[in-house]
């Protein structure tokens, strides 16, 4: 959420149940002007909270003009004080994917994990056991990186990209008609696309090079992992003027997440669900044995990243919608 | 326009070929007499009808030339008049013969009259025989509606000419009707004579000639302004009836005006866009009905009301806490539900409601109420205890009969539990459900143990259709009502708590039951209550009781000995009996502090904090479930409540995996019958036979007598 419209998107998010304390509030509205201006920003969005068994990250991010570069996150216990965050490396996110459990508010707090490890001395082959120090810091960055590869998403047309190369925001855009609204064709990845780059020129062929410059959310897997929800959002969307529902995707993490840059309506959808239990909770039956499938072959290739990360219901955060 | 109207006249022609062939034989009476002036005609005419349009375009000067007299030059009534005639007689042979009769005396007048007779004559300035006429001359016509347009375009003409006369147009109508049976009867004198085929069809070709230029040059378009004068004839005459205007003759030009005009506004479109139904205005038409349920009702009924407001909770109030805490609803939304509430409470016999929370599904979301029915109220359910009973009964009865004839399983299906009476234990509330506010609200069924058991081994996401089955393994027993219903018997169970001291045990009943079942399950609310100061319950969770039952593995909140019926139905297997006996499972009694509450894996299963360290003073104790995420509790000393929103997931630090299949069971009892073993080796098989010989050997010498019979075997 746009920090400066953090008000009318936390109420069009709060259909979720997830909401902030009227002091937690009014101390976002005032640290994130203050964060915009010491860190130059373009733009500051309110990314959400993470719940921890102690105490809760709030989680901000810093944009540049360009909206699609590396964003700059920054976190705080209190609302008040912000501290920026580390960008996320692959070694940080293989070496944080080991650690389950609740996050637990401290971010100086390090779990403890033995690995087994065979040492070669000689021509024996000896396996030790290694216990590996991960800072809950650590922990934090990577797992927002994953959250935002996975589930930060934006309407078609709210983002263009120029000739020249930057991504800018679209002040023409205006939300989605009903229909479109309704397939997942119309929402993008907000991230880097990866993708894009291997569709055949046939499958390209329809794109317009300024709009549909992202992943679209259609050829995830697994299927029906994102539901496009009309819920209650629904009717504060529209008499909002905003012709599109909060949608989420429901497995890899539950909540999606709608971005408008313009931080005209955002909101998002509720919480995080563990990542491989995903297709068991699928309530379609007819393609869950094909998911089951695709599952496996993602534990083999992406095994690591996924199996330690549970986007667990109870750390929710309110990304920008 | 001439494109349109052509193949139509194509169709007239080739009717009125086939119509006319009869009539024309009786009209050929009179060819013979007219042969002379007719005779440079036939060839022309036969031409005519067939070739259609391309005769008419060869020669464009004869529409407009002939076609010129009926429109411009006064053309008396006596011309127009026989017209009428043809509408009345469907054979249409009468009219063509009075033209053609006129014909002899005034040949270039001949074609003026035929063109006005079909088309101009049909329609007549009469309106009462307007019905008539249009049910006559559709045959005429493809459609309908080109045909009013056609009668309508034609109207003029005998308006025009016959203004003047207008009155005396009928009088002059019967006298024509007299000639035209006149001359049928002149006709049917001369039937009898052969007439000569082809002067027979001179005449009606010739008519329909000019008819046909008539009319194109009527359609033909203006090269100014695109329309034709045939078209905005039969528009302002569509208006005229349709509006009939006093003195309409005065006004005739600003009509005129009025419906070029009419050209430049917007026409009315066959394919427009059809307006964008979102399901939102659906969804606000339902729940303007709630915001209008106060007015409807009247003053008589606030006595009523003040019964139902009773259970009715401040929605509104807690919502505000829960806000303090960082969760809850939008106003809003927690406005539309307390009315929806309201609308509950006052619908149905509710001795207490609650708002319980909001469990999200994928396609919609439930928001659930706790409610408890006044005291008798609650008879349907005996009624359906007893319909599944009994479907359970023919179940087993079905199995058994199957057993009969089939190896006998070992397995036995271990009893089926049953399940809580209501008002006691998982069944204690009822709860309903909707999915939006305005919604009509679902009773949920009452759970049974088996659901429970099943519940917790499995986890699916709510997809908002209580109808939805749940496919899962192991199979769950019902759809996503019973699922949902189980759900929010494990939540209500594991999470709804209260300071402590707020409920105590009721002092009547409580110690019978307490030996009977190891624990009391009544509470009332302790009326010395005295609060517990904020800080305290922050940072204290023994200052927190559960108020509702722990439910047992078995799926019951108190326990059920399952074997006591075992020993009754199967006194056989007693001795195994004392092996099976199953300890008596006790949960933790009822207002034990959560401080008890087991831990998963190292994590706390509650978080406690205060809503706010800027001023701690007026903060509020907030309690957060780390089992149940999305459960919360508030107190603020003297109040509390709790809330639940989120998917009705328990939290678990691994991935879900579903339950190991059971190990596979024994079919059949194993023995040597069955035992695979090797085949005996020659010697063996020697050895054998060698053995049995020597035994019959003995046999036979013992007892001599029965040696035939031992050869009788042998063969």
């Amino acid at each position: 959420m746009d920090a400066d419209s953090l008000l009318l998107s936390l109420e069009l998010a709060s259909g979720s149940g997830q909401g902030l304390s009227p002091d937690r509030r009014a101390s976002l509205l005032t640290s994130l002007m203050l964060v915009k201006r010491d860190y130059r920003y373009d733009r500051v969005l309110f990314w959400g909270r993470i719940l921890g068994l102690v105490a809760d990250y709030y989680i901000a991010q810093g944009l540049s003009e360009d909206q699609l570069a590396p964003r700059k996150t920054l976190y705080s216990l209190n609302c008040t004080e912000w501290s920026l965050l580390p960008p996320a490396t692959e070694e940080m996110v293989a070496q944080s994917s080991v650690v389950k459990g609740r996050f637990m508010g401290d971010p100086s707090y390090e779990y403890e994990h033995t690995e087994l490890q065979k040492v070669n001395e000689g021509e024996k082959v000896f396996e030790e056991e290694i216990v590996v120090q991960i800072k809950e810091e650590t922990r934090l960055v990577s797992v927002i990186d994953q959250i935002d590869k996975a589930v930060a998403i934006i309407p078609r047309g709210a983002l263009f990209k120029t000739p020249f190369g930057p991504t800018h925001v679209n002040r023409t855009f205006e939300g989605l008609s009903l229909s479109e609204a309704k397939k997942l064709s119309s929402y993008f990845h907000f991230r880097e696309p990866v993708e894009l780059k291997n569709k055949t020129l046939l499958e390209k062929a329809d794109l317009d090079p300024s709009l549909d410059f992202m992943d679209s959310l259609e050829h995830d897997i697994p299927k029906g992992s994102e539901a496009v929800v009309q819920g209650d959002f629904m009717w504060l969307l529209s008499r909002c003027g905003f012709g599109w529902p909060c949608s989420w995707d429901s497995c890899s993490v539950s909540m999606r997440v709608l971005e408008h840059p313009d931080g005209e309506g955002q909101c998002p959808g509720g919480a995080a669900q563990p990542a491989l239990a995903g297709p068991h909770l699928l309530p379609c039956s007819p393609h869950q044995e094909l998911w089951l499938h695709l599952r496996g072959h993602w534990r083999e290739e992406h095994g690591l990243a996924l199996h330690a990360i549970e986007w667990e219901p109870a750390w929710m955060f309110l990304n920008r919608v | 326009m001439e494109d349109s109207t052509s193949p139509k006249q194509e169709k007239e022609n080739q009717e009125e070929l086939g119509e006319t062939r009869r009539p024309w034989e009786g009209k050929t009476a009179a060819s013979p007499q007219y042969s002379e002036p007719e005779s440079s005609e036939p060839l022309e005419a036969k031409q005519g009808p067939e070739t259609g349009r391309q005769s008419r375009s060869s020669r464009p000067w004869s529409p407009q030339s002939r076609a010129k007299t009926p429109l411009g030059g006064p053309a008396g009534p006596e011309t127009s008049s026989p017209a009428p005639v043809s509408p009345r007689e469907p054979s249409s042979s009468p009219s063509p013969l009075a033209p053609a009769r006129q014909d002899l005396a005034a040949p270039p007048q001949s074609d003026r009259t035929t063109s006005v007779i079909p088309e101009a004559g049909t329609p007549y300035p009469d309106p009462l025989k307007q019905s008539s006429d249009k049910r006559e001359s559709t045959p005429h016509h493809t459609s309908q509606s080109e045909g009013n347009t056609f009668q309508q375009s034609q109207q003029p003409k005998p308006h025009l000419c016959g203004r003047r006369d207008v009155s005396y147009n009928n009088a002059k109508q019967k006298e024509l009707r007299f000639d035209v049976f006149q001359e049928e009867d002149s006709n049917s004198d001369y039937d009898l004579q052969q007439p000569a085929p082809g002067g027979s069809e001179v005449a009606p070709s010739m008519l329909e000639i000019t008819i046909q230029n008539a009319k194109a040059y009527l359609l033909k378009t203006s090269s100014n302004s695109g329309f034709n004068l045939y078209d905005h004839l039969s528009n302002m005459l569509t208006k005229i009836l349709n509006e009939r205007p006093e003195n309409a003759v005065d006004i005739f030009e600003n009509i005129s005006q009025d419906v070029k005009m009419a050209h430049f506004s917007k026409k009315f479109d066959a394919l427009q866009n059809e307006n964008e139904l979102l399901p939102t205005y659906e969804i606000a038409e339902k729940q303007k009905a709630l915001f209008l349920q106060g007015h409807l009702e009247g003053v008589d009924q606030e006595l009523e009301d003040e019964i139902a407001e009773n259970a009715l909770p401040n929605v509104m109030e807690s919502a505000f806490y829960f806000e303090q805490a960082g969760v809850g609803l939008g106003t809003d939304e927690t406005y539309r539900i307390f009315l929806a509430l309201k609308q509950l409470t006052d619908t149905h016999p509710i001795q207490r409601c609650r708002f319980w929370g909001k469990i999200l599904g994928l396609e919609m979301n439930y928001i659930v109420a706790e409610v408890e029915f006044r005291e008798g109220e609650d008879e349907e359910e005996v009624e359906e205890e007893d319909v599944a009973e009994e479907r359970d009964n023919g179940e087993s009865e079905a199995h058994e009969d199957e057993e009969d004839e089939l190896p006998k399983s070992f397995y036995k299906a271990p009893q089926a539990i049953p399940k809580e009476e209501s008002r006691t234990g998982a069944n204690k509330y009822v709860y309903f459900v909707c999915n939006e506010p305005g919604r009509p609200w679902v009773k949920l069924p009452p759970v049974i143990p088996a659901q429970i058991v099943i519940a917790r081994k499995i986890k699916k996401f709510f997809t908002g259709r209580l109808d939805a089955p749940i496919i899962s393994y192991p199979p769950f027993p019902g759809n996503e009502s019973n699922y949902l219903r189980a759900q929010i018997a494990r939540i209500s169970a594991g999470t709804h708590v209260s300071p402590l001291g707020f409920y105590q045990f009721g002092e009547e009943e409580g110690e019978e039951e307490e030996e009977a079942e190891g624990g009391r399950n009544s509470f009332e609310e302790n009326p010395d209550f005295e609060g517990i100061q904020v800080i305290d319950l922050v940072e204290s969770l023994s200052n927190w009781v559960h108020h509702v039952q722990h439910i047992l593995s078995q799926g019951r909140c108190n326990w059920f000995n399952s074997i006591q019926k075992n020993e009754e139905e199967e006194e056989e297997d007693e001795e195994k009996d004392d092996s099976d006996y199953i300890e008596q499972e006790v949960g933790p009694p009822l207002l034990t502090p959560i401080s008890e509450d087991l831990e998963i894996q190292n994590i706390p299963p509650w978080t406690t904090r205060l809503s706010s360290n800027l001023i701690p003073q007026y903060a509020i104790a907030v309690l957060q479930s780390n089992l149940w995420p999305g459960a919360y509790a508030f107190s603020n000393g003297k109040k509390f409540e709790n809330f639940y929103i989120g998917w009705g997931h328990k939290y678990s630090p691994d991935n879900y995996t579903p339950p190991v299949p059971p190990p596979v069971y024994q079919e059949y009892p194993s023995g040597p019958e069955i035992t695979e073993m090797d085949d005996p080796s020659v010697e063996e098989e020697q050895a054998f036979r060698a053995a049995q010989e020597a035994v019959l050997l003995a046999a036979e010498n013992e007892e001599s007598e029965e040696d035939e019979d031992e050869e009788d075997d042998y063969d």
